[in-house]
């Protein structure tokens, strides 16, 4: 047992349970014996800066912003990948090339797909 | 532990504390304000925040815009009586234990506008306050000076016995009835548990409005 490899490791495994487990021992045998809970219907209440919360947290949003998502996607992976593409370029095979053009192609074709939804105008 | 031998002991390097005078070091030294202010006086309380009066120095930096990770409620400014129920809900939505500094005339008997038909008669009508900070508004240097007397009064909170603060003792409150607006005032117009009408002096009545509601 002496020369066990992995004794060091459950030794700090066990430090480290005790450094996330004490903190909230302590707290929790703290207020056994101090400090009392309160819980109360405000305390306990939805959070709305003060007012009376109306309605329930679960609504429905309107999801017209995943356009944005996917044309920021476009240029964002794009800019990305493009960026070690040219540095790497001169060094590419056919293969690569092939690779290469063919994530181009399906990022492209979010683009064109945002361009035939007409979302690109300014309105 | 005899306070001579305390400091005996400190200056051969050994530093002898009570869990009482470590609870209260921790929670004086890392009051939390709630962020939000009410009026004229919140630009005094953002001033004291920043570089030049720095209340970063006595561990309260760190406003929070949420009740529920703020123990320190600086109700800086006039509370109309449209706000009044909002102020006394997030009180009551912070978590224990929690304190109050009523900063500024009118946060503690309504000011200037005392008279006025909108506006709440200070907020110790509804929630118990620690520390009043007079002035219109009071500077910067004030409100650190009644921060430092609220962690001077935290200081001195006992952990048991029965002068024990509200926090540790489990029959007190920690909330308090949030008042309804209403057609013509708040409804209840204040909480007789936290505060009562002062007795006026009918004599003096002519010249002296302290007790009017």
């Amino acid at each position: 047992m002496g020369n066990d490899p992995y004794l060091p490791i459950l030794v700090l495994l066990l430090g480290a349970i005790g450094f996330a487990v004490a903190p909230l021992a302590l707290a929790w045998i703290w207020a056994k014996k101090f400090s009392p809970a309160k819980p109360g219907q405000d305390k306990n209440a939805i959070y709305e800066c003060g007012l009376e919360a109306s309605g329930d947290a679960w609504v429905q949003f309107k999801p017209g912003y995943y356009l944005y998502a996917i044309i920021f996607l476009v240029f964002d992976v794009e800019v990305v990948f493009l960026l070690p593409f040219a540095t790497a370029f001169t060094g590419f095979g056919a293969g690569e090339c092939l690779a290469m053009l063919a994530f181009l192609l399906l990022l492209i074709e979010g683009l064109a797909w945002a361009y035939q939804k007409n979302v690109l105008t300014w309105t | 532990m005899d306070e001579a031998l305390k400091i005996e002991l400190s200056k051969q390097g050994i530093f002898a504390t009570t869990l009482q005078e470590l609870y209260n070091w921790g929670r004086k030294s890392s009051l939390w304000p709630l962020n939000f202010g009410l009026a004229c006086c919140a630009i005094e309380m953002i001033a004291t925040t920043m570089a030049r009066y720095d209340l970063a120095r006595f561990g309260a930096e760190v406003f929070r815009p949420s009740p529920r990770q703020a123990d320190l409620m600086i109700v800086a400014g006039t509370i109309t009586k449209k706000m009044a129920p909002q102020v006394v809900r997030l009180y009551n939505q912070m978590p224990e234990p929690k304190y109050v500094i009523s900063m500024g005339a009118c946060a503690i008997s309504g000011g200037p506008f005392k008279q006025g038909y909108n506006v709440l008669k200070g907020i110790d009508r509804y929630i118990p306050v620690d520390i009043y900070i007079p002035g219109c508004p009071p500077r910067p240097e004030a409100l650190i000076d009644g921060f430092m007397a609220l962690q001077k009064k935290i200081d001195a909170q006992q952990l048991t016995g029965s002068s024990r603060p509200r926090h540790l003792n489990a029959d007190e409150p920690s909330e308090f009835p949030v008042p309804q607006f209403g057609a013509h005032d708040l409804e209840p117009s204040l909480n007789p548990e936290v505060w009562q009408a002062p007795l006026v002096n009918i004599s003096l009545a002519d010249n002296d409005d302290s007790g009017t509601a």
